[in-house]
């Protein structure tokens, strides 16, 4: 087992940069996500670590050792599939034993370390089986067997969880993180899930157009966002933009708003201040004078969704739309079309630079 | 449920007859009759329609086993037939493979279009320009002396090669078009599996891709088998004298001797000898499928 280290590693396809620049650590033992949108270069930068494709330049090492130009079959990598790509023409055991048969090992042992795999997924007495007699999960768990089987140094997860529904995804979400924590083996995970980013992994690093935006712990990307992108593309955000004041910003009509995080700006530039729905109390009236929640907008309600634990409430103000979610505790609901008054407080106000 | 199951079926073959019968009547008036007309002919001893008196006999099938020279035309057929195949193999699949997983785009259409031309040109054509490239002062035999210091004779003409080029070149389409498709049907991400888990090349192709593609090289096997060991226009024109096969004796009797009775019972022999063959294939080409 090893950590990763991609250093500047560019790649373009013709005149596409899928990667421009981007350098990452990956600590030995942890649980990473690369999280973007489609064609953002998260599975571009996946696959060069994998080997499957090289960088036009920049380095990647795995265990400090220098593989940007070693090939997939010799990196001693464990990969995941979307589509899980077993070996129809085998049985389970057989595909999660390739790995060591081609490598030649003695058959006792590739059968007592195919059980060892195969009950680690929780499938240990499907290996007679074929792929197509599996349902999704379970192809999911073989192809994780397969991968994890030779005692690879990095495991790589390409959308692993993608072509899952619902609930079988929060399953697998949980089952893959304790065999991840069972083996310590350094994961990288890509996906374009945010939710499931955040639930998962010990970081996450955030692409956009082959640029890493922002790397780090879930909370931190959460609480402080680097960019409006980052904000708005990890979980949900309010987006107020103005000039700075060095401590937060002054909207278009006067109105200041104080930020504690994020950003320290000089005063005068262009700048936007983001704040989660969830941190947003919403009230009819302004109420006695609140020193904590200190940001005060006043709006309408425009549409109110309920979705039982908790309410979303659409305020139009100043031509912005506004989004607060409010847990549902049966009191204080607040009928569309209602004046009402927004308070949140500076420190969850993050300052952003403006892009 | 059963019953119901068989109600519903009965009433989708019904609706299903208008579609079924046009073939079906085609295939009956094309095939079954002459067919029949020749398992008759095949036990006269004479052509009813020549106006020679004729009887019924066993006589033309009993002239299969009684001459030698039958039995060994139809193994050297047989032995056409499975070199043919062995060498469509040999070329066709690794360029099944190319067009399949290596070329993209223009160049997969490209190349392409050459594999699939020997199918527009005229057979006879084929065999008549190959006659012109091998025999001696053609076209191979000027261009090497061309190119070489030395003075080389090629003359593949009238030769047992001859025929085995002819027929692969008439055939090695049919193996490339049935092993592209079952190529191209396997997914690229199970090749880049293999390779993530430290399978070389030969590897994948051994353990993974072969085995994949088995339906595709069976059923390129059976369509070459099948029409080579009974061909005889290649080994007639490429072969000469040497091209002497069960194939161009059947055409004897047709065309040249005018024993049909004869002609039609060898017929009938060759596909029964065929029939076998892929009886006895049957499972292992089941299992491959």
């Amino acid at each position: 087992m090893a950590g990763v280290q991609v250093s500047n590693v560019s790649r373009s396809f013709g005149a596409h940069k899928a990667l421009d620049d981007v350098s990452i650590d990956f600590a030995d033992g942890g649980f990473y996500a690369l999280l973007g949108p489609s064609g953002s270069g998260k599975t571009t930068l996946l696959r060069q670590i994998a080997g499957f494709d090289f960088p036009d330049s920049g380095r990647i090492a795995i265990g400090g050792e220098g593989v940007e130009r070693v090939p997939v079959e010799k990196r001693r990598i464990g990969m995941v599939f979307q589509n899980y790509a077993l070996f129809p023409n085998m049985s389970v055991a057989d595909n999660v034993a390739f790995g060591l048969s081609v490598r030649g090992e003695a058959k006792a042992v590739i059968a007592s370390e195919v059980q060892r795999a195969l009950d680690l997924v929780q499938l240990g007495k499907l290996g007679g089986r074929r792929p197509h007699q599996l349902s999704g999960g379970q192809r999911q768990r073989v192809a994780l067997a397969r991968a994890i089987v030779t005692k690879p140094r990095v495991l790589l997860l390409d959308e692993p969880l993608g072509a899952l529904d619902k609930a079988l995804r929060v399953d697998m979400q949980i089952e893959l993180k304790r065999i991840q924590r069972e083996i310590g083996i350094t994961t990288i995970f890509v996906t374009h899930d945010q939710e499931e980013a955040l639930t998962m992994s010990d970081r996450i690093g955030i692409l956009r157009d082959g640029r890493l935006v922002q790397e780090g712990p879930p909370e931190e990307i959460y609480d402080r966002p680097k960019s409006e992108f980052a904000a708005t593309f990890l979980g949900d955000a309010n987006i107020l933009r103005g000039d700075t004041t060095g401590t937060g910003i002054r909207l278009a009509d006067g109105t200041a708003i104080a930020a504690e995080a994020g950003a320290t700006l000089a005063a005068g530039a262009k700048a936007s201040c983001a704040v989660r729905p969830e941190r947003i109390r919403i009230a009819a009236d302004a109420g006695s004078p609140d020193q904590a929640n200190g940001n005060v907008l006043r709006g309408q309600v425009s549409k109110r969704i309920f979705a039982g634990n908790n309410s979303t409430y659409f305020v139009e103000r100043d031509g912005q739309t506004l989004k607060v979610i409010v847990q549902n505790t049966g009191i204080d609901r607040l009928a569309e079309g209602q004046q009402v008054v927004l308070r949140w407080s500076p420190e969850s106000t993050v300052l952003i630079a403006a892009s | 449920m059963a019953a119901q199951g068989a109600t519903a079926s009965r009433s989708g073959l019904k609706s299903a007859l208008p579609l079924l019968l046009p073939a079906y009547l085609w295939l009956t008036v094309a095939i079954f009759l002459p067919l029949s007309a020749m398992v008759f002919f095949s036990f006269m001893t004479e052509l009813p329609l020549s106006g020679k008196p004729w009887a019924f006999t066993f006589g033309n099938y009993a002239a299969f086993f009684s001459q030698s020279l039958y039995l060994t035309l139809l193994w050297a057929s047989l032995r056409l037939g499975l070199e043919v195949t062995l060498w469509c193999i040999v070329i066709g699949y690794p360029a099944a493979y190319v067009l399949a997983k290596v070329l993209k785009g223009r160049s997969r259409e490209a190349i392409f279009l050459l594999v699939i031309l020997p199918f527009w040109s005229n057979g006879l054509v084929r065999i008549f320009s190959w006659a012109m490239v091998l025999r001696e002062g053609g076209i191979l035999d000027t261009a090497l002396n061309a190119v070489l210091p030395f003075k080389i004779n090629i003359d593949l003409m009238y030769s047992y090669p001859a025929v085995i080029i002819g027929l692969v070149h008439s055939y090695v389409p049919y193996m490339v078009l049935t092993c592209y498709l079952t190529l191209q049907a396997i997914d690229d991400s199970l090749i880049e599996a293999g390779r993530s888990l430290g399978a070389s090349r030969l590897q994948m192709l051994k353990r993974v891709i072969i085995p994949l593609s088995m339906p595709g090289l069976v059923a390129g096997a059976v369509l070459i088998f099948v029409p080579v060991v009974g061909s005889f226009m290649e080994p007639r024109i490429l072969g000469g004298r040497t091209g002497t096969f069960y194939g161009t004796v059947i055409e004897d009797q047709f065309v040249a001797v005018f024993n049909w009775p004869l002609g039609a019972a060898l017929s009938f022999i060759l596909l029964a000898v065929v029939l076998v063959i892929l009886a006895l294939a049957a499972p292992m080409l089941r299992r491959a499928a």
